[in-house]
């Protein structure tokens, strides 16, 4: 092994406003990904709009990833193991963009994001480490 | 024998599908973008590539969180494209290239690179967006295709040195299938961009610009960035950068530039666009 597995991970907690997708993740997240993943197939997606919370009950999540799926809070999502992915396939269910999603995590308007990047997004400068602060 | 005549790298950013399949792709958001892809689709049309190994990742589109194959290749006869949650693109089917691919395949199990096998899969906007951007709307493609999909998506991913090692192999496979064909690699993804999280809409002209200088000549240094180095500097999802190390390693010891596009930005996204030939 080239790399120590610990100080690997270690590492990805030092990113600012960022949830790295690591296997913890990936695990805590198994279900709610299936289910987002399950949004794909049209026979699925009708019965999610026909009843989001029944469609939900029919999937083992936790309560607390089902009120966040319920409240569209991605942030929330991202820490209960979600991936943006999996998780796209809700927002495409509600028709929103994937621009328009991402606005919903950050501190940001949709209308003020759209402007930030098109001034050329959002700058590394002092989002590379919190530790380091550069 | 068959041989691999050229590299190239682009972003595969979903919109830019959309942008395609709406007709918009001349307007004043899209223009500048597609306008820096003329070259190519002219540069394609001289080339006529038989087949094109397209390195690319699936969102979650033909695998589910089940199983994640860190590198897969496609050997089947066909593909078609996926439904991502608002019906399949409107783009024809995907022709795979089964007798090369299984050639691969198994020259790179025997290469000590364990590949997992694709027989039946549906391929998404990570394929077929290249596609769209290199020849525009055909009725067919013009050539046949070999997917090949890298986890970038749970960590960790293949490492920098092991995308690149990875295109070696693949270069050493194709050079011994005994039928002349004309191969193309293309590395997709990127460039800069982050799609969650509260530093969502990051981007990095100078550090993307930097990793596409690192393609060109007979430098190796790119193999070597670390996963962190992608994650601090070009966002959560900019890590889809190794795949291009894939189509670099396939060129061999040293590149010559043919065409090269940035652009910022595509939605959440830097654009990233090279073609490459390989030196001899």
């Amino acid at each position: 092994m080239k790399q120590d597995i610990h100080e690997y991970l270690a590492e990805f907690d030092d990113i600012p406003g960022t949830r790295v997708f690591t296997a913890a993740r990936a695990r805590k997240g198994y279900h709610l990904n299936q289910f987002a993943m399950s949004l794909m197939k049209p026979e699925n997606r009708e019965r999610w709009k026909a009843g989001e919370r029944a469609y939900l009950d029919t999937w083992p999540l936790t309560e607390d990833q089902k009120l966040a799926v319920l409240a569209r809070d991605y942030n929330r999502l991202l820490d209960l193991g979600g991936n943006i992915y999996f998780l796209s396939k809700i927002f495409s269910s509600d028709g929103i963009p994937f621009a328009e999603a991402c606005s919903t995590m950050t501190d940001m308007t949709f209308p003020e994001y759209r402007q930030m990047m098109l001034d050329g997004g959002r700058s590394p400068e002092g989002n590379r480490s919190i530790k380091g602060g550069y | 024998m068959a041989r691999i005549t050229a590299g190239v790298g682009s972003s595969h950013v979903p919109l830019l599908g959309v942008a395609v399949d709406q007709g918009k792709w001349q307007d004043d958001y899209f223009g500048p973008i597609f306008k820096g892809y003329e070259w190519t689709r002219e540069w394609e049309k001289a080339e006529k590539p038989d087949v094109i190994v397209l390195v690319y990742n699936d969102h979650a589109s033909a695998f589910d969180a089940n199983i994640i194959p860190t590198f897969a290749i496609g050997c089947g006869e066909h593909y078609k494209p996926a439904d991502e949650g608002w019906g399949p693109r409107p783009v024809p089917d995907v022709e795979g290239a089964p007798d090369l691919a299984w050639h691969i395949a198994q020259s790179l199990i025997l290469d000590d690179f364990d590949m997992t096998i694709i027989n039946e899969m549906d391929v998404d906007h990570g394929l077929t967006v290249p596609l769209s951007m290199m020849f525009g709307q055909p009725e067919t493609w013009p050539c046949k295709v070999i997917p090949l999909a890298v986890n970038v998506v749970t960590y960790p991913v293949p490492s920098g040195n092991r995308c690149w090692a990875l295109g070696e192999a693949i270069k050493r496979a194709v050079e011994s299938f005994p039928e002349d064909l004309n191969v193309q690699v293309w590395g997709t993804g990127g460039m800069s961009h982050q799609l969650q999280g509260p530093r969502a809409g990051l981007l990095n002209r100078e550090w993307d610009n930097r990793f596409m200088d690192l393609l060109i000549g007979d430098t190796q240094a790119a193999r070597h960035i670390p996963h962190i180095e992608y994650l601090r500097e070009t966002g959560s999802e900019g890590i889809e950068m190794v795949m291009w190390l894939i189509m670099r390693g396939a060129l061999g010891r040293k590149t010559r530039l043919l065409h090269r596009h940035y652009h910022i930005p595509c939605s959440n996204t830097a654009i990233g666009h090279m073609v490459l030939e390989p030196v001899e």
